[in-house]
């Protein structure tokens, strides 16, 4: 009997990045998974909950904990929205005991995809082959609220035909950090500014990481300073055959 | 956003000299700090911290009993324990005790808590001259400068800046090499230090089972300005206290070693009281200032009473890549980076710069080296709480408001969701492969033009990702 | 009256009452690792190398004695009252003072010589630190004013580290008014963050181990 898992493709992947979300889907559904998407699922209300609207954030989360009831295993090709869920549902609900046990019933259910392979899959070759010379970038939420760093690059090790080169700033932060990146653009920019040097030191020709928001902000800086550098989702990576 | 904090963030960005100079700087403190807690340098470093911040915690939470304790030791001991609320008790105090012992010139080590209260500034103005003595606050006091970082005040300040300064300041020729700029304050701080009739320091400690109060540091002045003059007063906020010497094998193991790499600083004094009956030198008064100015405010909210766990150890301005952007002088008080971010608005009130608390982008990199266990970014989402429901309070930022309002309700709403996506996508260019440097007018709205102003940004796919899994 | 006030504010803020009791705080665990003496010894003398002072293992008084006389080269210097100093014969090498009880004169002459002597009541090998509690037999001054430092101090009272040190002394404040940890010269990197040693403290630091 295959088991079961749901897609949580967070609201930046459904509306701007979905190739990640069907990447992330076919690789699960490789490895013998039977994958599904819950339909009514929007996002995890982190926005709100970082801008410092508690109410409008505890409004979407407490969609979120009616979407994904019963679910099994919720996969998020995400950090930050799986440590949403994750680290910050349990402290939205000091009032409502029967939102606060939901929360702590799917808490230990969500994963991040990468952690999801390596822990529950445990896999950390997933048969991809990708022609590419790539470096990685920590995605804060995931390294430090996770403590995922070697895992990826397990990963990536065994995507044949890939070489990974490491950059020094691999762990600073990229600028996103949200509404961030809109309320303070100039450090966010100067920040991401900082990350794409590390990059382009590197002499690599993609950029990967397991947030899609992380990945946004990089690519919208290579962009915008025409540097020939592409970004991939870890997800995307793993998928390529 | 305020005003002024973004026209300080605005000029240090642009300043590609000072970009450097705090990159660098900072940078050195982190792969110091890095080598000095590595497995085989400090296998016990986890451990050490979750003990320093229990012992914290304990402390803090009987914060009463153990002042109590602390000041029946230093009055054991012969010294004296000064209590007071704010930066004009503290004034009142030192001014009172130089005029009665006709005190003229004081000598003062680094204490960030004196320049929180502008002792300096005080003393100045009723005709006490009080030299700072560590070599970057010197500089400063030269320049009529804040420090710009808590472990390397001066980092902002080029040997060319120096040499100008101590041309026009001390009449000496103009010299840029920085040895000899050194040893001409050197020269010029013995003399302070021999003629001074008060020494003025801070404590890194206060150390509440011998009365003592605790320095740490590399120069030497911190010695120098508690052994040369006869008087010496220790001016601490309440939170310093730890409750035994023996927890100095917790918070000296992990202070050095987070501020500069160091597993010991050169000088590590543990001073409690005047000289006693066989010893031949020292000061012959011993006081220890017990400053409130607003920290009992902090102890009062049990959920960001950790904000008073801090050493001052600096790290998590190293490591903030916020900080490492816009510098010391961006923020708005003496307390820079995270650190600086959750106190200020706890001590100033969040009106005072609601901008700091979001100037952050959580990235979790000051929680994760911070030596006490700080949980910063927890405290910064506390704070932006803080802010929005101050707003809503006031009236202010309505649309911001309203415009979460309907995103939440959107968001609960999966059909709306899905037609609002569907709409939102249609003003959108088409896709294409190249991302966007601009967009049609009614896209233009603040935060699409304050994202567009630094990057670019992605096409709209042709279709969503549910619409491409339905059809799959 | 500010004390009142102050803690009356702390009481409230904390929730508790005057007089509450506490519970115990955390224990810390001092941890004093078995080493022998000669790697103690060794590993203090190659911390302080490592900081850039000079070292000596003296086997025995008389080497002490001639090291000192040979970092003195004639200079001035103020050796302190310690008993260690006298035995090892420091006292009356030419150039050296000591035997200073009067803090006036003791300050007058530090500030103008060129060497300070000192023995050290401990030293902490894993950090190659010196530790001087201020007494009749060590005073402040000598191993700060003067830009050369110089400390001579038997083998056995080299210790582990600073768990060892906390062991022994437990209670410093019953014993001086002034326990000074000393590791490595005095040292800045205000200015550029680029180092110069000797503000304010010594500059130079010799460490002399003997036995």
């Amino acid at each position: 009997m295959a088991q079961r898992v749901s897609l949580f493709v967070t609201c930046v992947v459904d509306q701007l990045f979905p190739k990640v979300g069907l990447a992330m889907a076919d690789v699960l559904e490789r490895l013998g998974y039977l994958v599904d998407f819950p339909e009514d699922q929007t996002c995890c209300g982190q926005p709100a909950f970082n801008t410092g609207y508690r109410d409008e954030a505890r409004a979407v989360a407490r969609h979120f904990l009616k979407v994904f009831r019963g679910c099994e295993y919720v996969v998020v090709p995400s950090g930050s929205c799986a440590s949403m869920v994750a680290h910050h549902f349990h402290d939205l609900f000091p009032a409502e005991p029967e939102a606060l046990a939901a929360a702590d019933a799917l808490t230990p259910r969500v994963w991040e995809f990468s952690r999801f392979l390596l822990e529950v899959a445990r896999v950390d070759d997933v048969g991809a082959r990708l022609e590419d010379i790539v470096t990685y970038h920590d995605s804060c939420h995931a390294l430090r609220e996770f403590g995922i760093k070697d895992g990826p690059r397990r990963l990536l090790a065994n995507v044949r035909g890939l070489e990974l080169r490491e950059m020094d700033a691999a762990e600073e932060c990229c600028g996103f950090g949200g509404t961030f990146s809109v309320k303070l653009p100039e450090i966010s920019g100067g920040m991401v500014h900082t990350k794409i040097d590390s990059i382009v030191r590197t002499g690599a020709n993609t950029v990967v990481s397991l947030d899609s928001s992380c990945l946004m902000q990089i690519q919208g800086a290579l962009s915008r300073a025409a540097l020939p550098v592409r970004t991939m989702h870890l997800a995307e990576v793993l998928a390529s055959r | 956003m305020s005003a002024t904090f973004d026209r300080k963030v605005h000029n240090t960005l642009a300043d590609a000299n000072l970009q450097l100079a705090i990159y660098r700087a900072t940078g050195r403190l982190i792969d110091h700090r890095k080598q000095a807690v590595t497995p085989e340098a400090l296998p016990e470093y986890q451990e050490l911290r979750a003990q320093a911040n229990a012992l914290k915690r304990h402390t803090i939470d009987h914060l009463d009993h153990y002042l109590e304790r602390f000041e029946a030791n230093v009055t054991a001991h012969g010294g004296k324990v000064v209590w007071c609320r704010n930066a004009t008790e503290v004034a009142d105090f030192v001014l009172g005790l130089a005029k009665e012992r006709q005190a003229r010139l004081i000598v003062k080590s680094k204490s960030m808590t004196t320049e929180e209260i502008d002792l300096n500034e005080r003393l100045e103005h009723h005709h006490l001259q009080s030299v700072e003595t560590d070599l970057g606050e010197y500089i400063l006091q030269l320049a009529h400068q804040r420090p710009y970082h808590i472990v390397a005040p001066a980092l902002h300040l080029t040997r060319y800046e120096v040499g100008d300064l101590f041309a026009r300041t001390l009449g000496v020729a103009n010299e840029t090499v920085v040895e000899k700029q050194t040893m001409i304050a050197r020269a010029v701080l013995r003399e302070k230090f021999l003629a001074a009739d008060v020494g003025i320091t801070g404590a890194n400690f206060l150390v509440a089972d011998s009365g003592a109060v605790v320095l740490v540091e590399n120069e030497g002045n911190a010695r120098l300005t508690t052994s040369a003059p006869r008087i010496h007063i220790a001016v601490a906020g309440i939170e310093k206290l730890i409750p035994r010497a023996q927890d100095l094998a917790v918070f000296l193991k992990l202070l050095g070693r987070s501020a500069t790499g160091q597993a010991m600083t050169v000088y590590t004094s543990f001073l409690s009281g005047p000289r006693r009956g066989d010893e031949i030198d020292g000061p012959e008064e011993f006081y220890v200032v017990l400053l409130d100015n607003g920290r009992t405010r902090l102890l009062a909210d049990s959920g960001k009473r950790e904000s008073l766990y801090c050493i001052r150890c600096g790290a998590c301005l190293n490591h903030c890549p916020v900080y490492r952007k816009i510098g010391g002088h961006s923020f708005p008080w003496v307390y820079s980076g995270p650190i600086g971010a959750i106190i200020t608005p706890q001590f100033m009130g969040v009106k005072f710069e609601p901008s700091l608390p979001f100037a952050s982008s959580l990235c979790g990199a000051c929680a994760e080296v911070c030596p006490v266990k700080i949980d910063i970014p927890k405290v910064l989402l506390d704070l932006r709480a803080e802010v929005k429901q101050d707003e809503r309070c006031s009236g202010v930022n309505r649309l911001e408001r309203l415009a979460f309002k309907v995103w939440a309700w959107v968001m609960c709403h999966p059909r709306v969701y899905e037609i609002a996506a569907v709409v939102a996508a249609g003003m959108a260019p088409a896709e294409g492969r190249a991302w966007l440097r601009k967009v049609p007018t009614p896209m233009n709205l603040p935060p699409v033009k304050a994202w567009l102003s630094q990057r670019d940004l992605p096409p709209a796919p042709a279709r969503s990702f549910r619409e491409m899994w339905r059809r799959r | 009256m500010s004390r009142e006030h102050i803690l009356h504010t702390v009481r409230t803020a904390l929730k508790r009452g005057a007089g509450q009791g506490i519970a115990e705080p955390p224990p810390v665990r001092l941890r004093v690792p078995e080493v022998d003496p000669d790697t103690r010894v060794a590993r203090m003398l190659s911390r302080v190398e490592a900081l850039a002072g000079k070292t000596l293992r003296a086997p025995s008084m008389d080497e002490a004695r001639v090291y000192t006389a040979e970092v003195l080269g004639g200079r001035s210097a103020v050796a302190s009252n310690a008993p260690f100093l006298r035995e090892c014969g420091i006292g009356g090498l030419p150039g050296v003072e000591t035997g200073f009880t009067d803090s006036a004169a003791l300050r007058a002459r530090c500030a103008v010589v060129d060497v300070g002597i000192t023995s050290a009541d401990y030293a902490l090998a894993d950090t190659g630190t010196l530790v001087m509690l201020a007494g009749l037999a060590e005073a402040r001054l000598i191993s700060l004013l003067p830009p050369v430092h110089i400390a001579v101090v038997p083998a056995a009272r080299v210790l582990s580290g600073l768990d060892e040190l906390l062991t022994l002394v437990s209670h410093p404040a019953e014993q001086t008014s002034s326990m000074v940890m000393i590791t490595g010269p005095s040292r800045t990197a205000d200015i550029e963050q680029i180092l110069v040693r000797g503000v304010h403290g010594p500059g130079e630091i010799h460490v002399v181990v003997v036995g």
